[in-house]
């Protein structure tokens, strides 16, 4: 197993090299100039040689290459450069935001989870019942509904409407510190919206899943051996129902991510995907970059577990591959 | 329907009811999704020719008024229609989505039958490559490509197409792989056909189907990318108005507490989605009537 793991991240090396390479090539095919945009407005005043001493001071008149080589070899330092919207080093921006994030799409998971876990073995036990195919119908819808909008309908509804929730932010606006309570009561509208992202396909895969398990030798066995309904279901089908579900949990970072860049937006929460759109929207290369390959390394990691709580949760599958 | 001399031991009884009930709705579903498709694509391209209504129409003594009779999806921040924007909003996304879906259907399937057709170390660079970028999430991609190349109508299309070519092109992969070793490839390449010869002239209608279905099923998820760019800022003009555009328009009216500058525009985007995802099912058991339990969307 630790092999494999290991294996697996020696994989990793190369795809993370060519896609920070692929960034660099995009910015480099793009109408994007680093000079202009690290000079502002000044750049429009300043004469054509103060350009090109700035050209030559921050390494763009170097070919693609090598100022791709020079940003590899500087981030294994820990300098990733620094941000121009933020006005402090990406790898500050990173380690001050990424604990939100994290909270965010931990709470999230956990919502979808419990959430799309019960609802799923409910919607097994009673195949084409009316809880199965309400459930099953508003899987399909809720699939198909942005982030962004239903993160909008649920602040006007609950922060608005009801006044029960706050708007967004992490904070009130009124008070410099964090406390527990208020990050938690600031958490649960943009959670619940990023969990309920999440829940369709958590649901329908853990309703497969049961349903399958129904069907299987075990659940008879413990059928005629007279076991409870309840020991049935919980013991025996969503032991071996949830299970390839869970693991699949690693493999949906690029949901989880696409997700957070739209409800943490949304709700102004700040992590680090609300900052990739801020760095993007104000065309601040450094910190996009850096962020669009710790968002693939993330992916990475993700399938790395899925794949590892899959061989535990399975035995048969071996950890060769 | 093999056996149906055989006496049908019960689990076939309960699995033969079960599939006619769930049969039934299959093709109710169907049917909506076919009447709903076709209303989009009515409303699309015969409103705007035929209701000569300006939907810019600026109108301030008419802003934010909730729905009613003349304005059954009420009015905007500055009293312009909302039915009338939501149609213009629905032609633009579905144009984007479109041509998005069609400009990755074509790079997915040249590149699937390519690395397929030719196999060796072409095949497995092209995969790995493949595989590369299919570890970075798509809106970050898209939105990494339109923040480079300033938002725009052709940086969204193209940032959209080179993120969603990747699934087209396994699919075309694996179904060229499974088509290469049929007899009748054999015949050709017997009969002296060139490679090129066997790829367009045998190959590639084989694929067709599936590379077509792909295709149809990326509609909906390109029109969502599509509108998840403009939400954000980084999409379409704002007088080349999509769905996303409305959305993120109608977002300081929804901070003021009017809801249906929000509403709308996102259930323009739910409905043909699900409408679309309800018709290419039906075509994929149609083609492929043994992955029915797969999911939809």
């Amino acid at each position: 197993m630790a092999r494999m793991a290991g294996r697996r991240i020696l994989f990793a090396v190369p795809v993370l090299l060519v896609v920070t390479f692929g960034v660099f090539a995009v910015a480099d095919a793009s109408p994007f100039d680093p000079v202009k945009a690290y000079a502002g407005t000044a750049g429009l005043t300043s004469s054509q040689a103060n350009l090109d001493q700035l050209r030559a001071n921050l390494g763009v008149d170097q070919p693609l290459v090598t100022r791709w080589w020079n940003w590899i070899t500087a981030a294994l330092t820990g300098d990733l450069g620094d941000s121009g919207v933020m006005r402090q080093p990406v790898a500050d921006v990173i380690t001050e935001r990424l604990g939100w994030s994290t909270l965010l799409a931990a709470t999230a998971f956990l919502i979808a989870i419990v959430l799309g876990g019960g609802l799923g073995v409910l919607a097994a036990r009673k195949q084409g019942g009316w809880l199965d195919r309400c459930a099953g119908s508003a899987a399909y819808t809720l699939e198909a509904a942005p982030a962004f909008w239903l993160g909008l309908l649920a602040m006007w509804f609950f922060a608005l409407k009801l006044g029960v929730l706050p708007a967004g932010g992490l904070t009130d606006t009124d008070s410099d510190v964090i406390t527990f309570g208020q990050v938690a009561s600031h958490l649960v509208l943009p959670a619940c919206v990023l969990g309920i992202t999440q829940l369709p396909w958590f649901f329908l895969y853990v309703r497969q899943g049961v349903a399958d398990a129904l069907e299987e030798d075990p659940v008879r066995g413990a059928r005629a051996r007279g076991t409870s309904e309840r020991t049935v279901l919980f013991g025996h089908a969503l032991r071996s129902g949830m299970l390839p579900a869970l693991t699949l949990v690693g493999s949906r970072v690029p949901e989880l991510i696409t997700g957070a860049l739209l409800v943490e937006t949304v709700f102004s929460w700040p992590g680090i995907a609300a900052a990739t759109v801020q760095a993007a929207t104000s065309v601040d290369f450094p910190l996009l970059a850096a962020l669009t390959v710790l968002a693939t390394a993330a992916v990475l990691v993700g399938n790395l577990l899925s794949d590892l709580l899959y061989g535990i949760a399975d035995p048969r599958v071996g950890f060769d591959g | 329907m093999a056996d149906t001399t055989a006496r049908p031991s019960p689990e076939q009884v309960r699995w033969r009811t079960h599939g006619r009930t769930r049969r039934s709705t299959r093709t109710l579903r169907m049917r909506t999704s076919a009447v709903i498709v076709t209303l989009v694509v009515l409303a699309v391209l015969v409103v705007p020719p035929l209701v000569n209504l300006d939907e810019q129409a600026v109108d301030l003594a008419l802003k934010l008024q909730p729905p009613s009779p003349a304005h059954p999806f009420g009015t905007d921040d500055v009293g312009r229609d909302l039915l009338l924007r939501c149609v213009y909003g629905l032609r633009v996304s579905l144009l984007v989505g479109l041509v998005a879906a069609l400009v990755a259907t074509v790079i997915g399937t040249a590149v699937g039958a390519a690395a397929a057709a030719f196999g060796g170390w072409v095949d497995r660079i092209v995969m790995r490559l493949v595989d590369t970028f299919s570890s970075v999430p798509h809106l970050l991609l898209g939105i990494f490509i339109v923040a480079m190349f300033r938002p725009g109508v052709w940086p969204v299309i193209v940032s959209v197409a080179l993120t969603h070519w990747l699934s087209t092109a396994r699919i075309v992969r694996s179904e060229v792989l499974s088509l290469r070793s049929r007899p009748y490839i054999d015949a050709a390449v017997s009969g002296g056909a060139s490679r090129l010869r066997v790829i367009v002239r045998h190959l590639l209608p084989g694929v067709m189907p599936q590379a077509a279905l792909a295709a149809v099923l990326m509609v909906p998820h390109a029109m969502w990318h599509e509108s998840a760019l403009s939400f954000l800022g980084l999409g379409l003009p704002s007088h080349q108005a999509s769905l996303g555009n409305l959305i993120q328009t109608a977002r300081s009216s929804l901070l003021a507490g009017d809801w249906w500058p929000t509403l709308f525009p996102g259930l323009f985007l739910i409905i043909p989605t699900l409408a679309i995802a309800g018709l290419a099912g039906a075509w994929r058991e149609r083609i492929n009537p043994r992955r029915r339990s797969e999911l939809m969307l």
